[in-house]
Order: structure tokens, then C-alpha cells, then sequence
């Protein structure tokens, strides 16, 4: 009994020899009952009329036999498969164009479904990643300041708190290009290291695919330096040598060892700092100078299995108040309470942003694929209109509906199956293509690739498009009238007003859609345009920056002692001149200066500065970001200022002197009541040193280039300590002009001079806007393949009916209508539907509207503009999928049309 | 339309055919159909060919086994016979089908007098 299924494949494959022991059997009964007819006297004739008789139908019986015994869905659609080829063969055209609109709606889904899963649906690469917690005060004005923790935090919170496994982070204000690695004699090679607390690859799970990862003993004051190299610079800068563990190299001056190679798999900036790449990782010494840098960490936590967020979170906001900003300073302790300890889950910070983006980009898609189901439909419903007498003929054979409905699906399953596997082509090269875009700055974009998720999904859509692209039709064509369809003959057989109806419903709807599509491109389009017309308070167009190495001597003695530090301080600012005074020399160079941090790129803050003698708010806000700066800097930027500049001779021994953003000066002038709220000229404090306001510059985007420009302070370079320098140039010369004759300048000053990377100021704004527009691209694309298709519906409708009235057009034209009369005829039917169509398109797009209003940018989602202009599109499209039969239609010859008949 | 021969139940063709070969042993499909036409006195209304679906049903479950052989006068001809599992089967749908049978013969007996239904009766 349980061998059953067993005989019944057996059955399947053995059908020849099975079906030939059949017909013996039955030829022996028959036999065997003629005989017994004959022997009760019956004439032969009579004695086998009988025994059939008694018999039945034979075939009945030899079908029942096959059914009983065998897999007969199976054959069934074994036959339907072949029959399904050989008339898809038929129609090589039919076929092609098809497969090619399936293949661009399954392709664009698989890969965005790629993207989607990648960045939203898959957990973190990081084992137990949903363990993983992100701690940090609520977004402020101050930045990476005020979302960091001190060190002495980092220890506090990790003593106070119970629900986690243990807790880590990294430094979070690591420049680009702030190693430099020196091979041999070689000039000096730039790379980019992230310091990390010494738990941190054990926090993320994370194993070295050669060597070790840091161990305590590495990050304590003293030890000896090392180094872990990511796998990508492993391979360009080493040649993925694998005896690298244990070589030590010349890093910014110091002889690292180094001690491992981390696995393909890491990409720190993947997930921590989308659309930069960090090359090695090295351990931050939590308890030298660092311990007195203020907020420099950001802090990653492993929860306990089993403690919800909720509890870590309740567990976080307890250990607050514990948490000191420098243990030395008893009166920092608890105000991390104020400013609040909040974990996140990790997955949420790296992609929560992006939710939005993404389930839009998936509907944008899911339309697409609506579109594509919608136009095969039409073409499906075309040529099962062509085939209806087929149909009918077999009906009248005796085959059910189930089976005529069955054959349609099939070919619509044969369909979708080519349209699958071209699609998922495509969709590779697409993900291939996406996941080489290293300078978006989206999460795990890296990690994007086609996995068995992808593929699963690749099939579900094409089993879901077939039934829904192929249901329809086939659910028509069965339920016709089989009587009308035969007797019906001439070429206008089948094709009655009905259909027509049918097909055109089917296209006003995709024109509806394809409108929707429209809009959602059109308006994320504006949005775009308005954040590329944004103010940023500086003026990226030719203007470049360039990483300086500030020169270091023996003598520094690690600025201990106040005079050593005053020394460095000197000669930094002799080196600074130097390296304006020469850069500014070179042909083209239209203004030059230096700051430590750009904007769109790291910042800081120091605080609130108040002015003197004001009495300060009770709920003081986050401070400005600071900007350690040289004179000149300002105008190399492009930065308006009123005041007058820092200069070369606002020195250590002289007024403190600094800058202030506008948004910040208005903000201290409600408090301090300035006469003419200017700012120039007043005084405010730091806490430690007075400050004298010498200039008020335009507010300048620094954090985002969307969001409000936030506050700035810029302290000149010969008063205040800079983190790093960044050259910035203005040139009238592009950037192939002056690119090495500048760097020529400062490696002649400075022989320790990293080959550094000329960097357009242009292409930070670009890195910034690049996520808008990321999805503003591919939800256009989307659109323009969305307008497309539905061109294609419009063409196929319109040509096909005039096809159809070839001979009611002949009459009309010999009663002596003209040829524009005819096409205006063709034409006005076109734009009837199109109007429908579009009309639908904008009622839903303003629904829709609402969805993506959180995406756009100062823009309404009701912008009539780009209403406008979509209709506008879409119309125009039309009538130019409707003007090429419409031109057919009016050249059509009335002898000819009649005779056809 | 008058009905003269009985139109088979679903499955109760199996039965007789499992029923034929318990008490004639081997038989050729042919002879399994007069047996049963001849037992039934001819009013079950059978078409032979419809006993080969049956058989191959059967013979995939195991119950019946077959072998090509030699008939009475000598012509070649498929024979089928019970096996083992086939005889427990026989037995069990044979207790299933009296019990059916008993039941319908009761329910069929039924009227508005008789037995424990009565209390809860409707109005005539």
C-alpha cells in the first residue's frame, strides 16, 4: 500500500510498454467473450457486437485504466507544455515581446527586492544581530558631539548596567585619509583607520579570517601599536599576501605590527559610515589622552539573550546618572541623564532612515509589475480573441473548461518562466551594477547580491503574474458562448464590441497607473531639483580639498608641557602660512585656506559659548559645531561673511577672537539684546576664556544638506588646537590644472606628504544628496519603464482596432471621408482613453501622494506643476503610440480593405 | 425512465472484484466480470472495461497480484488473485458494508410508529 505513489511514477514513465500490456489484456477479454457468445449459438457478427456491447466504451476504459493507474495531471500538462511550445513557436513576436515586458517587471522587482532585503529584511551581518543595540542621546544640534560618550562614560555605563552581554564602540571622528602608510622609500600612502574600544569585534561576533583581533593588552597605554587590516586593503594594498600576520609597517610614523586580516564579510564602513571606506582598524587606548578628549565614542551594546529593548532601555536610562563626562570633573557626572542614554536596535540605526525609501521603491516596482500583468493581459486577450474558434473546436471535442482554462495557463506559466529567467539576468547584472556604487552612502549596499531569498522570491512573482495575467483571459475565453464562436466566421470573428470594451478598461488602467508612477518620479524629481538649489552656505562649485599631513617633530614630546604644546602650536602656524602662502602662488589658485573638519563630512562641538553678563537659559541648547580655521579659509569657501576675517596676527598673545554662523548670532541677540541684534564686536564665554565676536558668516550646511543649517563657531587656528588640516582651494582651472602642482607645493614643504586625494568640495555635497538620489533615480527609471509599457498597451489597443475596422474605415473613406478625418477619427479614440486613463492616475496619485509626502523635499505632494507635467507626459506619449496606426489607418485603401472580404 | 439493472456505488465495485477472487481464486478479468454479472443475476449494471480501472487501483495497493497465463481453452490471458493484505481488506470492508447495509435496512424500515424516535416527533 505504501508503494503506491511509487507504481504510480513507475506507471507515468513506463506508459508505451504499460499501454501495449493493456491492449493485450483487453484484446484477450474480448476474445474470451466472443468465444463464450459463439459457443451460446450466436452468429460471429452478432456474438462480437455483443461483447463490445457488454464491454462499454473502450477507450473510456483504457482512459479510466491510465487515470487509475498513472499520473494523468501530469501527462495532461506534459501535453499542454508541448502544445504551449509549439504554438508560442508559432508566434515568435508574440513571444519575444512578452518575455521582454515580463523580464523588465521581474527584474526590476528581484533586484529591488534584493536591495530591500538587504538593507531592511535580513538581520545585520553579525551573529544573534538582533542582540545588537546602538546607545545614544536623540539627535541635536551639536552633532557627533553630543551623539558620543566620554570614555569614563563608556566605563560607567558599562559598570551600571546588568542587561547586556558587554558593551563597546569606536571613535567616532576619525577623518578620511588619516593614516599614512610608508613602504619602504615609497612616498607616503593614505589610508583610513577607525579606532575601536578593544571588545569590539567580540561584541559583534566578528572572527578574523587570518591572525587575531585585539586582545585588552593591545589598547592599554604603552602597547605596543597594531594593526587589522580590512580584507579589501588587504588585497589592493598588500596584494593579499598571506604571510602578512606579524609584518610591521611604518603607519603615520609609528612601526605597527600587523595582527590580522578581517573577513570579506566586515565592512565597517557598510554598516557604521555608509559610502566611506576604512581600511583598517586599529584599538583605541581607552585610558590614555584620549580619557581627556570629552565625547569621542559611540557605543554599541550586546543585550543579555531574553532582555528586551524595553528593559535595556529602562536599565540605560538608571545607569544615566552615573555616567560622568570626566571623572576629574565630579560636576560632569550625571549630565549624560539630561541628555539622555537611549539604545536603539542596531538594525534600526543603520537602516531605519530608509524604511520609507525603500517600501516606496518596492511599491514602485510592485506597480511596474501591475503594469507589465495588466499589458500581457491585453496582448494574452488579443490573441486568445484570434484563437477563440480554436477553443471552440475543442470544446465541441468534449474538452472541459477546466481544461481549456488549464491550457491557457500554461502558456501563461511558460511565459512567465522566460520572462522569470531573463529577469533574474537582469536583476544580477542591476544588483551586480548597485553593489559597486561604493560612493552612495547607503548601508550594506556592498553586501547587496542575488541570494536564495532573491530567488525565491524570483519565483513566487512569476507564479503570481502568470495566474494573474493569465486568469483573466483564460477565465474569458472558456466561458464563451461555443456556438457563437463557430457559427461566427469572416475576419471579424470574436471580435466583438465586448472585448474591445474588455481591452480598453485594461489599458485606462495602465495608463492610470503608469500616471501614478509619473507623479510619485515627478515629485521625488522636484525634490531633488529643490535640494540641489539649497543654500549651503558655501560654495562647492570649483572648490577642492585636499588632506594636509601637519608635520611632526621628535621634540613634540607628545605636547605634555605647556611650552611644548605652545612649540607645536608655532610651528603649525608657520606650516599653515607656508602652505597658503605657496599654494596661493600657483596660476589659477583664486583663494585658499585650511580648517580641521569640512562640512558634510566630521564635526564636533565645544559646548555653548554665552555672552557675557546675560543670564543663561535654564534648559540651555546643544552648542554650535566648531570649526578650527586659518584665515582665508572663509572666502576659499565661499562663505559670506560681515565682520572682518581671522588674520595672521590674532595670535596666542592677543584677543581671542572667533566667528560665528548668523542662525547662532540671532539666537544670542534675543538673550543679550544687542542694539540692531549685531553680534559683531561682542563678547562671550566659553567658560574657561572670553571670546570676541569679529565676524558673523552665513550659516552653513553641515550636517545634511536638507535639513536646518544648524550653528557654527569657527576659532582661528593660531588660538585653538585643530584635529587635522584640510586645504581648501578656489581655482578658476579645473581640478587636472592645479591638482599637482598644489600637492607639489606642499610636499616640497613637507616631505611626509601623503599622495592625498583631491577631492572636488562638490562630490561631499554629492555623497550627501546621494541616497535622494539613489531612489529619485530608480523610482524615474521605473517611471520611464512604467511609461513605456503603457505605450505599448495604447499602441497594441488602438492598432489592433483599427485592424479591425479595415473595412468599416474602407466604406467610410470610398462615401468619401478624408484621410485626416480618419486619423483625427483614430486619434480622438486614443486620447479618450489616455484622458481616462490619466484622469484615474491623478485621483489615485493624490491619495498616493500622502504616502511619500515624509520623502519630499519643500515640496507639496500636491504640486500642481508636476501634475501638470506628468499629464502632460503621458498624453504626448499617447498620441504618439496613438498617431502611428491612426497614420496606418488613413492610408488604408478602400478597393483594397473591401476586396479583402 | 425506468431503471432495470442497479447503477454501482462509488468503490463497491473494488469490493466485488476483492469478493470474486477470495472465492474463485485466480481469474482473468473477464471471468471476474461474469462472475460478478452472474452472481448479481445480471441485474448489476456493468461495463466490463470498467473492471480493468478497478483492477489496476487493486493490484497498486497491493491487494491483488497478477500473472499473465494460460485460460481453460487455451488462450493467453492476465489472471489476478487475492494477496494477503488483499484477504484483510476483503474482511474489513466486508464488516463495514454489513454494517452499512444494516443501517440502510433499518433506516429504510423506519416509520413514524416505530422505536425510540417517536418522542420527538413532528405534527403529521
Amino acid at each position: 500500500m505504501n508503494g503506491r505513489p511509487f507504481r504510480r511514477v513507475h506507471a507515468f514513465f513506463s506508459k508505451r510498454s504499460l499501454d501495449a500490456e493493456l491492449d493485450a489484456e483487453l484484446t484477450a477479454h474480448l476474445e474470451l467473450a466472443i468465444e463464450e457468445n459463439l459457443e451460446r449459438g450466436l452468429s460471429p457478427g452478432e456474438a462480437r457486437r455483443l461483447a463490445l456491447a457488454q464491454f462499454g466504451g473502450l477507450e473510456q476504459a483504457k482512459e479510466k485504466h491510465r487515470e487509475a493507474r498513472g499520473l494523468l495531471r501530469l501527462d495532461i500538462f506534459l501535453q499542454d507544455l508541448k502544445y504551449t511550445f509549439r504554438t508560442l513557436g508559432r508566434d515568435p513576436g508574440f513571444t519575444v515581446v512578452a518575455a521582454l515586458i515580463l523580464a523588465l517587471g521581474i527584474g526590476a522587482n528581484v533586484a529591488v527586492f534584493s536591495v530591500v532585503n538587504t538593507l531592511l529584511l535580513r538581520p545585520l551581518p553579525f551573529s544573534d544581530a538582533q542582540q545588537l543595540v546602538w546607545i545614544a542621546p536623540p539627535p541635536t544640534k551639536c552633532g557627533l558631539s553630543c551623539a558620543t560618550y566620554s570614555t569614563d562614560a563608556y566605563d560607567e555605563f558599562r559598570i551600571y548596567t546588568h542587561s547586556f552581554q558587554d558593551v563597546t564602540g569606536y571613535f567616532a571622528f576619525s577623518s578620511p585619509d588619516n593614516l599614512n602608510l610608508t613602504i619602504g622609500n615609497g612616498a607616503p600612502i593614505p589610508a583610513t583607520g577607525i579606532d575601536v574600544i578593544a571588545n569590539f569585534f567580540s561584541v559583534l561576533g566578528v572572527k578574523p579570517a587570518m591572525g587575531r583581533l585585539f586582545t585588552p593588552a593591545d589598547a592599554l597605554d604603552g602597547a605596543p601599536p597594531v594593526i587589522v587590516l580590512s580584507d579589501a586593503w588587504w588585497r589592493r594594498q598588500f596584494n593579499a599576501d598571506p604571510q602578512i600576520v606579524g609584518k610591521a609597517f611604518d603607519i603615520s610614523g609609528r612601526q605597527t605590527t600587523v595582527i590580522g586580516v578581517l573577513p570579506p564579510s566586515f565592512d565597517f564602513g557598510a554598516v557604521f559610515s555608509p559610502g566611506a571606506k576604512i581600511d583598517a582598524i586599529t584599538p583605541l587606548d581607552l585610558y590614555g589622552q584620549p580619557r581627556d578628549w570629552g565625547n569621542i565614542v559611540t557605543l554599541i551594546g550586546r543585550m543579555k539573550p531574553g532582555v528586551t529593548l524595553a528593559q535595556a532601555r529602562e536599565d540605560a536610562t538608571a545607569a544615566a546618572p552615573h555616567m560622568c563626562w570626566n571623572n576629574k570633573y565630579p560636576q560632569s557626572c550625571g549630565d549624560y541623564a539630561k541628555r539622555g542614554v537611549v539604545p536603539v536596535s542596531l538594525k534600526d540605526y543603520v537602516s531605519g532612515k530608509l524604511r520609507r525609501s525603500l517600501i516606496v521603491l518596492w511599491s514602485a516596482v510592485g506597480l511596474i509589475l501591475l503594469i507589465a500583468c495588466v499589458n500581457l493581459s491585453n496582448l494574452l486577450l488579443a490573441r486568445a480573441t484570434a484563437r477563440q474558434k480554436e477553443f471552440a473546436m475543442r470544446a465541441a471535442l468534449g474538452a472541459s473548461r477546466g481544461r481549456i482554462v488549464g491550457q491557457l495557463l500554461t502558456e501563461s506559466l511558460i511565459l512567465s518562466g522566460m520572462g522569470a529567467l531573463l529577469g533574474l539576468l537582469l536583476a544580477y547584472f542591476l544588483v551586480f551594477w548597485l553593489a559597486h556604487q561604493g560612493a552612495i552612502a547607503l548601508p550594506l549596499l556592498g553586501t547587496l547580491r542575488i541570494d536564495g531569498a532573491a530567488l525565491m522570491w524570483t519565483l513566487f512573482i512569476a507564479l503570481a503574474t502568470a495566474f494573474l495575467f493569465g486568469a483573466f483571459p483564460g477565465l474569458r475565453m472558456a466561458g464563451g458562448n461555443l456556438q457563437e464562436s463557430l457559427k461566427d466566421s469572416g475576419p471579424g470573428a470574436g471580435q466583438s464590441p465586448k472585448h474591445e470594451r474588455v481591452r480598453s478598461v485594461l489599458v485606462v488602467t495602465e495608463v492610470a497607473l503608469a500616471c501614478v508612477l509619473l507623479v510619485g518620479a515627478g515629485l521625488l524629481l522636484r525634490s531633488f531639483l529643490k535640494v540641489l538649489d539649497v543654500d549651503l552656505g558655501f560654495q562647492p562649485q570649483r572648490a577642492y580639498a585636499i588632506n594636509v599631513d601637519i608635520p611632526s617633530s621628535a621634540d613634540d614630546s607628545n605636547g605634555e608641557t605647556p611650552q611644548a604644546r605652545q612649540a607645536v602650536a608655532l610651528r603649525r602656524t608657520a606650516f599653515f602660512q607656508q602652505v597658503i602662502t605657496q599654494v596661493s602662488q600657483i596660476p589659477g589658485v583664486q583663494a585658499a585656506g585650511i580648517s580641521d573638519y569640512l562640512p558634510l563630512g566630521q564635526n564636533r562641538a565645544w559646548g555653548t559659548p554665552w555672552p557675557k553678563g546675560v543670564k543663561e537659559p535654564d534648559a540651555l541648547p546643544a552648542g554650535p559645531l566648531v570649526y578650527v580655521v586659518t584665515p582665508g579659509y572663509l572666502r576659499a569657501m565661499g562663505t559670506p561673511l560681515r565682520g572682518r576675517d581671522f588674520t595672521w596676527e590674532d595670535s596666542p598673545t592677543t584677543q581671542n577672537v572667533v566667528i560665528i554662523s548668523q542662525a547662532f548670532a540671532q539666537f544670542l541677540a534675543t538673550y543679550a539684546h544687542w542694539p540692531n541684534g549685531d553680534a559683531v564686536g561682542h563678547t562671550i564665554s566659553n567658560g574657561n576664556q572670553d571670546l570676541t565676536i569679529i565676524g558673523v558668516a552665513a550659516n552653513v550646511h553641515e550636517e545634511t544638506t536638507e535639513g536646518d543649517a544648524g550653528w557654527q563657531i569657527y576659532y582661528p587656528e593660531t588660538q585653538a588646537g585643530p584635529i587635522g588640516a584640510e586645504l581648501v582651494l578656489r581655482s578658476a582651472l579645473p581640478a587636472i590644472a592645479i591638482a599637482n602642482p598644489v600637492l607639489h607645493a606642499i610636499i616640497q614643504l613637507n616631505l611626509n606628504q601623503t599622495a592625498a586625494e583631491f577631492r572636488p568640495l562638490q562630490s561631499f555635497v554629492d555623497h550627501a544628496n546621494s541616497p535622494r538620489r539613489f531612489f529619485m533615480f530608480l523610482v524615474s527609471a521605473f517611471a520611464a519603464l512604467g511609461l513605456l509599457l503603457a505605450a505599448l498597451g495604447i499602441y497594441g489597443v488602438i492598432s489592433y482596432s483599427v485592424t479591425r475596422q479595415t473595412q468599416e474605415i474602407g466604406i467610410r473613406m470610398a462615401l468619401g471621408a478624408t484621410m485626416a478625418r480618419v486619423q483625427r477619427q483614430v486619434l480622438a479614440g486614443t486620447l479618450r482613453l489616455a484622458l481616462t486613463g490619466i484622469l484615474l492616475g491623478a485621483l489615485a496619485s493624490l491619495a498616493v501622494a500622502r504616502l511619500i509626502s515624509s520623502l519630499l523635499f519643500a515640496t507639496s505632494p500636491w504640486d500642481v506643476a508636476t501634475y501638470l507635467g506628468m499629464a502632460a507626459v503621458l498624453l504626448a506619449v499617447a498620441v504618439v503610440s496613438g498617431y502611428l496606426p491612426a497614420r496606418r489607418a488613413s492610408h488604408i485603401d478602400p478597393m483594397v480593405a473591401l476586396r479583402a472580404n | 425512465m425506468k431503471r432495470s439493472k442497479l447503477d454501482l456505488l462509488q468503490g463497491t465495485l473494488d469490493l466485488m472484484v476483492l469478493k470474486t477472487l477470495a472465492a474463485m481464486g485466480s481469474l482473468h478479468g473477464y471471468g471476474i466480470a461474469r462472475r460478478i454479472e452472474q452472481v448479481s443475476g445480471n441485474q448489476v449494471l456493468l461495463n466490463q472495461g470498467t473492471i480493468y480501472a478497478s483492477l489496476v487501483r487493486l493490484e497498486q495497493r497491493g491487494w491483488i497480484r497478477s500473472s499473465w497465463g494460460v485460460s481453460g481453452n487455451n488462450r493467453k490471458a492476465r489472471f489476478y488473485s487475492l494477496t494477503a493484505a488483499g484477504q484483510r481488506r476483503l474482511s474489513e470492508d466486508a464488516r463495514y458494508w454489513e454494517r452499512l447495509t444494516g443501517v440502510m435496512e433499518r433506516v429504510l424500515r423506519m416509520d413514524k410508529d416505530s422505536g425510540e424516535w417517536t418522542d420527538e416527533g413532528e405534527p403529521a
